[in-house]
């Protein structure tokens, strides 16, 4: 199955996502302790995240100033009033037997976040985000749920972190847009430090509903079953899982013909090894939370004010940080995309190289190609590149201006990278010298009169005689520049009696 | 037991100890502040009335007399060292055995928590502590307070002191025994819908349920949270204040616990009130109530007139829901509030396996809660978890809650004309042990005068106004406005200083 196509087939694919995001807060949503991922099971806890008897929440302020922020990015609705609903089931993860979560009255609503293809495979779209709200984690069940018989372990460090839950409204119409919607708001909750959003940790989770509208028979317009795919570890599954998923709808509405109006909504897993949505046992309740506010809880208002300070304090988000880098520095669209993608500290590497080199386009070339594909290759990131974006700056300005010579400015730059050098230094290092106007006139005259010969051929009109005189130079000297040889030697064979 | 011939022996040499447990808490401290006792002939003298009331009343859960001696011996020492004690300093508070404690199990009286150990002291207990008080025993209620009368404790019987045929009321009744019995001479209880005021007024003792949110919940094993309030009961109204100053302020552990500033109670109690004004709810002596309460009520008001006291007649419509709004509001947060008990983490699990079962799971929450819940409990968990069902909600949560709005908005209203509502406590004294035990609606009924003070979140006290011809204690409730609790002491403090009903102790 091919999960790059671009054909959306006899049909039109409708998708919508759900994502959790943990934010980064030292402590939990209603308590104190750690939400540091990897401890020993069962060592971040205490009364309340266990839900032992008497023990009462208490809001993290900081978790909702996070999930603030990110609404507010998110272009969201912020309601001045907002409270804590308890959804109640049972499950062993979840100690309370309900979790602390938000119902009818979100912390914020009716947002978009806006996608684009920077290769140009779809059109700028805005994708309507429903709501956005905020909720504890539930603990971690570590069991053979297939064959009910080995003993289930539970660790509940995880109990309590703070999630933001941020549903979209069905408006993805590709596998493609939703690989894009989910890149653009990890970026987006990255600059705005709000998530580390690392999947492998579950800091980013996505579930993802979709399903197929066709033309039947008769003309009319027909929905399959909406399937909720969960198990996706990447971006790049969720990519794959929803392409599988739309095949295969397709294939059982030309088999079956059923629609949404006779089945209901169910749940299917991604099987990252098979490369196949699986069918997954319905939770053995019904779906009835018999939601209620949390009497423990107060409610949360926010005011006007306060969420235009939010808004004031936001800085340049990703969307306007590409517009600006294709106008100030005359960059491409593909070109501003990778360096936003690269989040905010990257950009600001650029903008500091494309300052101090005084060319954004060189900049660009030289931070999406060289200083990228170390990144890339080696790992890290940019705050620890050994070689400071003056550097870099420095390196460029004087390929521009001549100083330095671009036929060995990789050279240069791999020893700055791989010794920690400054640019005198590695010039130093390399023997690189820049010849001064007179000692290179100097060289060139010591060459002529050295080379009757070339001397006499040039004169005769064989001006290629005078590429010897090029190699002899070098030869001289590493550091001279080809083209000024060439011209000086040219002048001075011209002033020649 | 070496310890106990110990205390006897000594016990009955000094003269001075003798009748400690007669006095009330404030002239109890005034003795320990002088030296004329100490800590430990005190707790020695309550033991003494512990070994004689115990075994008929039955007011404790778990009580251990030694660690009782021990924290005494400590105080005195401290005392002895010139530290300052605080405002219960060597006093003994017996705590209703649904606020946690680290030196005692908490059991809620269920079969469920029947070995539950706490990790932390519910911050009321800690409060006791860091005041000098001494935690003396944990006493008996119905299972998650979920009662009017100890009955539906499912680890022990308590008796009405008064009368051991009887019941204490409840939930609190093992408090209220403890007090009555005059085993200590205070008492930490809980009120959802009446069960401070309930007891105290069946016990013959005072009791207040505060205003909620200033006394703090941490601690306290929910059973409806946004109705939960801890209190104090005692013999009289100013050993109240003084429990209440050592207890109440806010708690950064509770986000629904008032930033008000705590006056002083114990401070201002005595101060008298001129033309209080009382205001009578005609509901509260329709046929319904028992004519020897109806008249003790009214002998109380006559009371109150011949201080300077103003009595109109006020309505309360809304208040004649109060009742049903309250077993809505209650179970539903109750059937989430005990969620938790399913014996996976804590608490009783079912030994029961079937591994053939098709969830072993559901069957593992199925038979623990079963075994574990009493039937009052699962009674309110299924009217809850019906109530907040899809469908229904609108119907019975989200109209209860309209009508919890109605309620407070009229009381809040009344007390724009009048100072306290005085009335009935309860609809007649103390019933017998089993005689309403198969009726659950008509235990429901028991809270109709003491359940709007729950919904409105208002202060309510009861006070001892009489005893019926069979000997029962009769009480009378005065509820306060939000917060105005100092206004309500000096109300009951007031009717206390020209009457002795609180001064009535039932036959040893």
């Amino acid at each position: 199955m091919n999960s790059e196509r671009s054909d959306p087939g006899p049909y039109a694919i409708v998708i919508g996502l759900e994502v959790h995001v943990q934010l980064k807060t030292a402590s939990k949503l209603f308590c104190g302790c750690s939400t540091q991922f990897g401890a020993e099971p069962n060592t971040q806890t205490c009364p309340v995240c266990l839900g032992l008897p008497g023990s009462l929440p208490v809001m993290n302020r900081r978790a909702f100033e996070l999930a603030l922020r990110t609404a507010v990015a998110l272009q969201c609705q912020i309601p001045e009033y907002t409270k804590w609903d308890r959804k109640n089931y049972f499950y062993p993860d979840l100690p309370k037997g309900y979790q602390i979560s938000q119902f009818d009255l979100p912390m914020s609503h009716s947002g978009w976040l806006e996608i684009a293809d920077p290769k140009g495979e779809f059109p700028v779209r805005s994708i309507r985000i429903r709501r956005a709200h905020l909720e504890e984690d539930a603990g971690k069940s570590l069991h053979d749920e297939a064959s009910g018989k080995a003993d289930s372990r539970i660790d509940l460090n995880r109990t309590g972190t703070p999630l933001l839950e941020i549903v979209s409204e069905p408006d993805l119409r590709s596998p493609r847009e939703a690989r894009a919607y989910l890149n653009e708001l990890k970026l987006l909750l990255e600059y705005l430090e709000v998530s580390d959003c690392n999947m492998q940790e579950g800091s980013l989770r996505v579930d993802a509903n979709i399903n197929l509208h066709l033309a039947d028979a008769a003309g009319g317009m027909v929905a399959t079953p909406i399937v909720e795919v969960k198990n996706m570890n990447s971006f790049r599954a969720v990519e794959r899982a929803l392409a599988y998923e739309a095949e295969r709808q397709f294939a059982a509405w030309r088999e079956t013909g059923r629609t949404i109006a006779e089945v209901p909504k169910s749940t299917r897993g991604w099987d990252d090894q098979r490369q196949a949505t699986f069918a997954q046992r319905q939770k053995e309740e019904s779906s009835d939370y018999r939601y209620f506010p949390d009497p423990d809880l107060v409610p949360v208002t926010v005011s006007v004010s306060a969420v235009d300070a939010v808004r004031a304090a936001l800085g340049e988000l990703p969307a306007a940080t590409r517009q600006r880098l294709e106008s100030a520095y005359r960059l491409n669209a593909y070109d501003a995309d990778v360096i936003v993608n690269q989040g905010r500290q990257f950009i600001a590497y650029f903008e500091q190289v494309a300052q101090r080199c005084g060319d954004g386009k060189l900049a660009s070339n030289w931070v999406t190609q060289e200083v990228l594909r170390i990144l890339n290759s080696a790992g890290g990131t940019i705050d620890r590149f050994p070689i400071s974006a003056d550097g870099l700056g420095e390196l460029i300005e004087g390929v521009r201006g001549g100083q330095v010579p671009s036929s060995r400015s990789k050279e240069l730059f791999g020893a700055m990278f791989s010794e920690g050098l400054s640019l005198a230094a590695a010039l130093r290092k390399l023997g690189i010298q820049a010849l001064d106007a007179g000692a290179l006139e100097q060289l060139c005259r010591q060459l002529l009169t050295e080379n009757p010969r070339i001397v006499a051929d040039v004169k005769s009109g064989k001006a290629q005689a005078a590429g010897a005189l090029v190699g002899l130079a070098k030869k001289k000297n590493a550091n001279v520049n080809p083209a000024e040889v060439r011209e000086i030697c040219a002048r001075l064979i011209a002033e020649m009696p | 037991m070496m310890g106990l011939t110990f205390w006897f022996r000594r016990f009955s040499e000094n003269n001075a100890v003798a009748g400690l447990a007669r006095l009330d808490a404030i002239q109890l401290q005034q003795m320990l502040r002088t030296g004329q006792i100490s800590s430990l002939e005190l707790v020695d003298a309550l033991l003494e009335q512990y070994a004689a009331w115990e075994p008929r009343v039955g007011a404790f859960l778990n009580f251990r007399a030694d660690q009782a001696r021990d924290q005494a011996r400590e105080l005195d020492r401290r005392r002895s060292a010139g530290a300052d004690l605080g405002l219960l300093a060597g006093l003994p508070v017996s705590v209703k055995d649904i606020l946690c404690t680290v030196d005692y199990p908490t059991t809620c009286g269920s079969r469920m928590l029947r070995d539950y150990h706490s990790p932390f002291d519910a911050t009321v207990v800690a409060r006791i502590r860091d005041a000098g008080g001494i935690v003396f025993g944990k006493t008996n209620l119905d299972e998650f307070a979920m009662g009017s009368s100890t009955e539906n404790s499912a680890l022990a019987v308590t008796r009405n002191p008064w009368n051991t045929e009887h019941v204490p009321g409840g939930s609190s009744g093992g408090g209220a025994a403890s007090v009555s019995a005059g085993i200590c001479p205070l008492a930490i209880g809980t009120d959802t819908g009446g069960s401070i005021r309930q007891p105290a007024a069946f016990c013959g003792i005072s009791g207040l349920k505060p205003t909620y949110g200033r006394v703090s919940r941490y601690g306290l094993v929910a059973f409806a949270s946004s109705l939960d309030q801890a209190g104090p009961m005692a013999r009289s109204v100013p050993e109240l204040a003084l429990l209440l100053e050592a207890i109440a302020g806010h708690d950064p552990r509770d986000a629904t616990s008032a930033p008000n500033e705590v006056p002083s109670y114990s401070h201002t109690i005595a101060e008298p009130l001129r033309g209080l004004r009382i205001g009578i709810v005609p509901d509260h002596f329709d046929a319904g109530l028992d004519a020897e309460v109806d008249a003790a009520v009214r002998e109380a008001l006559g009371a109150f007139r011949a201080r300077g006291a103003t009595v109109r007649e006020i309505e309360l419509p809304a208040s004649r829901q109060a009742i049903a709004t309250y077993y809505v509001i209650a179970p539903c947060e109750a059937s989430s509030n005990l969620a938790r008990y399913d014996g996976v983490h804590f608490g009783h699990r079912s030994t029961e396996r079937d591994r053939t079962d098709e969830s072993p799971l559901a069957r593992l929450y199925c038979r623990s809660r079963a075994e574990g819940l009493g039937a009052e409990v699962k009674r309110r968990i299924m009217l809850g978890t019906y109530a907040l069902s899809s469908g229904y909600y609108e119907a019975y949560y989200l109209q209860a809650m309209r009508v919890r709005r109605l309620i407070r908005d009229e009381l809040l209203a009344a007390f724009q004309s009048v100072d306290v509502i005085v009335g009935p406590t309860t609809p007649a004294p103390a019933y017998r042990l089993g005689e309403k035990a198969n009726d659950p609606l008509s235990m429901y009924l028991e809270d109709l005068y003491t359940v709007s003070a729950n919904l409105a979140g208002i202060p309510a006290l009861s006070v001892p106004c009489g005893l019926s011809r069979s000997g029962l204690p009769i009480g009378l409730q005065i509820q306060a406005a939000p917060f105005a609790e100092e206004l309500l002491l000096r109300a009951g403090a007031m009717y206390q200083q020209v009457t002795d009903w609180h001064q009535r102790r039932p036959a040893a």
